[in-house]
């Protein structure tokens, strides 16, 4: 038997006892969903790099392959990750952060971690494992449950294994800085996203516009000269910090103010909510610290066709969901999708939407 | 009253003489998509222009019990708008409205209907493009894109439908409207839209569509290099990626399309080479700079004989014309030919030629090769001819055959053609009980009835354990779990 066989006959018995599950990685992103009542499932145990051919473009690894051991195995062939995941610990594991289907600063022009998993290998709530997918670009036969996966947050299945499309390190990267207000920032981070300059991340910190450029050395110096500013010395530090929520937006971690992930359409205006605000992804994610209801921020996002999911919940109590409250014949769906892959309802039961 | 004149009644009641084809000579041009092999004619066509009579439409197919087939334009080449003989064609052409372009946003909110390449001429104005391009972009709509989860000679580097699409409008079977994505980068819960990306008018009936458009590329180049090898034209393709270099496209075509293509366009290919590449470059002058010298030193020390660079657009083109057109200029050289549409790893790319090769000479059918060499996905066209008896039977066997290597060598039976009717026992090739099992657990949470194009895309256990007593693959019979019928 393999690991992985191993590892899924451990869902079977769950299965057959009717016990629920909560699926654990190393515990860096605990805090992004609802605390789930269940018997301990380490998805560490599947860990290590299964194939990875550079010239391919691809990587496949377990689900709890260590990120930083996956990040550096890339970078000695000169490749990366392109969704730039956010770690939020040093033992974060890939399978973590595809559930939670977190992607960093260069999403918008790159890709999000979705769009770069090209196959997976599952383990549904009956104990069975399951190949979708592939190892290669295109595939288009089945239904794309591998996608699904992403940002399901374990309640579809076990995320053994995943291949992923990875890129070339570009040749180089540097970071402008432009003073200029939120709005003039929104209205500019979309204006050049509409150009054909090599953009790869644009951030607003509530005072100054940062923009990346990323590519090879000369066309990255063009568009440079084209947008004008000042360069930041320290790009790579700064949109790390940006990605691991270690820039000093975030540091305040108090019970008098909560953070939430707003992602809203990249032109949409200020919210106007109070508390402060740091826009990332061009425009398409806020982070807002506030100390204003649910409810509230809630209602001003869905108001222009965004979402909203708290991160932090500061006054709040913690019966307040942390992910949007779908809509009702969406709710419906879900449930149906959660039977289809988990009859039983034992993969983290509740870890999404508070009542299993 | 039989149930046939009871739901003519019905749709009678929300759709207007000329929205309701019933007659026979009305439901023939229906009864094939771009797979012409497979035939079957409706039941009833039904042409709905405003998603309400779309609605109205499902409720009354679900409540009489009636399959639905949604199609748009039927230029799909996998059979999947082939009609069901008992149930309704649901066209979408009507929807052919780009409803909103936000060019600042970057997006526009389209119909179903809309043409591909409208979309990108919609939008040129501003500078701006949608990126999948799907040999049929001229006539291919939107919505059968979603379905499909379409792709193109740009894959590579600007990715499929799924990686360009925000948001859809779907009806379920019961005529319920969900709005998955929109104009944001993500949406709360499960990621639908991937799911619905690619599930070939299964799980809902797309009624509109928000894509994502991109800048135009300011500098376009293109260099056709000619080889007197396939296999060093294939490492050419390995090592222009290993060096670092993401082309725009990345294209290969053999002797056999080669000299089809160029009969028939006239695109200034050489006849003579084994394999030819079309490498296009975009960006910025300085990036497309860049890469051209990478470009042009791995081609010269792989030992291109002949490597040209566009001069201008309209030579630029002429290149793509030949590759463009592959399909209809093999199909001047044979009565009939037969797409697949397998992907592989790219470094399997000799050996699955020379099986194909292999397979070819056993089957006494030629086959082309035409391939997206950047993403590995292969387009093989067997050449036949459906007036000689058995050969159309001979060259599906053929090219199962050919799928099944994919699958062996750790690639898919479809790349961007989708499964439809055609490669749908080649998926108990690709997958095993279990997982087809979840694939219908999927289906039956959107469409419990199965009325949504029933009997594609995902085979049945019984079908597969058919499939496999008369098809032993390596001397393990796939399914083993299965009764054999």
């Amino acid at each position: 038997m393999s690991p992985a066989e191993r590892f899924a006959s451990r869902v079977a018995d769950a299965y057959a006892a009717k016990q629920p599950l909560r699926i654990e990685g190393s515990g860096s992103k605990a805090f992004l969903g609802h605390p789930v009542d269940g018997m301990p499932l380490d998805t560490r145990e599947l860990s290590g790099i299964v194939a990875y051919e550079p010239s391919e473009l691809v990587i496949t690894a377990c689900g709890g392959t260590p990120l930083l051991e996956l990040q550096q195995v890339l970078d000695e062939r000169g490749q990366m990750l392109p969704f730039e995941p956010p770690l939020f610990s040093d033992q974060a594991t890939l399978g973590g952060v595809l559930a939670c289907g977190l992607s960093g600063p260069r999403r918008p022009y790159a890709g999000s971690a979705r769009d770069l998993v090209l196959g997976t290998r599952i383990v549904n709530g009956k104990g069975e494992l399951l190949r979708f997918g592939g190892q290669v670009m295109k595939n288009v036969a089945g239904y794309d449950i591998s996608r699904l996966m992403i940002g399901a947050h374990g309640t579809l299945g076990v995320i053994a294994e995943a291949s992923l499309k990875v890129l070339p390190r570009p040749e180089i990267e540097r970071t402008l800085v432009l003073d200029m207000d939120a709005s003039q920032a929104i209205e500019a981070m979309n204006r050049w996203a509409g150009q054909p300059i090599p953009l790869s991340a644009a951030m607003h910190d509530g005072d100054q516009l940062y923009l990346r450029l990323s590519g090879y050395a000369s066309g990255v110096d063009a568009a440079i000269r084209r947008i004008g500013g000042e360069e930041f010395p320290e790009s790579d530090g700064l949109w790390l910090a940006v990605r691991e929520h270690q820039h000093p937006f975030f540091a305040s971690r108090d019970d008098a103010t909560a953070l939430w992930r707003l992602s809203v359409p990249s032109t949409t205006p200020s919210l106007g909510l109070r508390g402060s605000t740091l826009i990332d992804w061009g425009g398409a994610q806020r982070w807002l610290e506030t100390d204003l209801p649910a409810d509230t921020v809630r209602a001003a996002v869905a108001k222009v066709g965004g979402h909203a999911t708290l991160y932090w919940h500061g006054p709040l109590p913690a019966s307040t969901p942390v992910f949007h409250p779908l809509a009702p014949t969406m709710e419906r769906l879900h449930q149906a999708l959660r039977e289809a892959f988990d009859p039983a309802g034992i993969l983290n039961p509740g870890r999404m939407t508070s009542k299993p | 009253m039989t149930a046939f004149h009871s739901l003519l009644q019905a749709l009678q009641q929300i759709l207007s003489p000329h929205q309701l084809l019933h007659r026979d000579e009305e439901l023939i041009p229906y009864e094939c998509d771009g797979l012409s092999a497979y035939r079957e004619k409706p039941m009833l066509v039904a042409l709905p222009d405003r998603v309400e009579q779309v609605q109205a439409v499902l409720r009354l197919c679900a409540e009489h019990q009636t399959p639905v087939v949604a199609r748009g334009a039927g230029t799909g080449l996998s059979g999947g708008a082939l009609p069901n003989r008992e149930g309704v064609l649901l066209s979408l052409a009507r929807f052919n409205r780009i409803l909103d372009i936000d060019p600042v946003a970057r997006i526009a909110r389209v119909q179903p209907g809309v043409r591909n390449l409208a979309i990108s001429e919609a939008v040129a104005e501003y500078g701006l493009y949608y990126a999948p391009d799907p040999s049929s972009q001229i006539a291919c709509t939107i919505g059968g894109n979603v379905a499909e989860n379409s792709g193109g000679v740009h894959c590579l580097k600007y990715g499929l439908t799924v990686h360009n699409v925000l948001g859809v409008k779907l009806l379920t079977i019961d005529g319920e409207l969900l709005e998955i994505g929109g104009a944001a980068l993500d949406s709360a819960g499960y990621d639908l839209l991937a799911l619905i990306t690619g599930s070939e008018g299964m799980l809902g009936v797309i009624v509109e569509v928000t894509v994502k458009l991109l800048p135009k590329p300011l500098v376009t180049k293109v260099l056709l290099a000619a080889f007197d090898d396939v296999e060093a034209a294939g490492k050419s393709v390995s090592e222009i990626i290993a060096e670092g270099v993401i082309p725009g496209g990345l294209e290969m075509m053999d002797n056999m399309s080669i000299r089809a293509a160029e009969d028939f366009v006239h695109a200034g290919y050489p006849t003579d080479a084994a394999a030819i590449l079309l490498c296009e470059l975009d960006g910025t002058d300085a990036e497309v700079e860049a890469q051209m010298h990478i470009v042009q030193a791995v081609l010269k020390t792989r030992g291109a004989t002949d490597v040209r660079l566009a001069a201008d657009d309209a030579e630029r083109m002429r290149f793509w014309s030949g590759r463009k057109n592959a399909f209809p200029a093999v199909g001047r050289i044979s009565p009939d030919y037969y797409c697949m549409d397998g992907t592989i790893p790219r470094h399997a790319l000799p050996q699955v030629l020379c099986g194909i090769a292999d397979l070819s000479a056993q089957y006494e059918l030629p086959v082309a090769n035409v391939f997206h060499a950047g993403d590995g996905n292969m387009h093989p066209l067997i050449l036949y001819d459906a007036n000689i008896p058995g050969e159309l039977e001979r060259t599906e066997e053929l090219g199962g055959r050919i799928l099944e290597l994919c699958v062996e060598v750790g690639g898919t039976i479809t790349g961007e053609h989708g499964v439809g009717m055609e490669k749908i026992d080649q998926m108990c090739v690709q997958f095993a009980s279990a997982e087809l099992t979840q694939f219908h657990a999927v289906k039956a949470a959107f469409d419990p009835a199965g009325l949504l194009n029933p009997g594609k895309a995902v085979p049945t256990l019984h079908r597969c354990a058919e499939f496999g007593a008369m098809h032993v693959h390596h001397g393990a019979l796939p399914h083993p779990e299965l009764e054999r019928f």
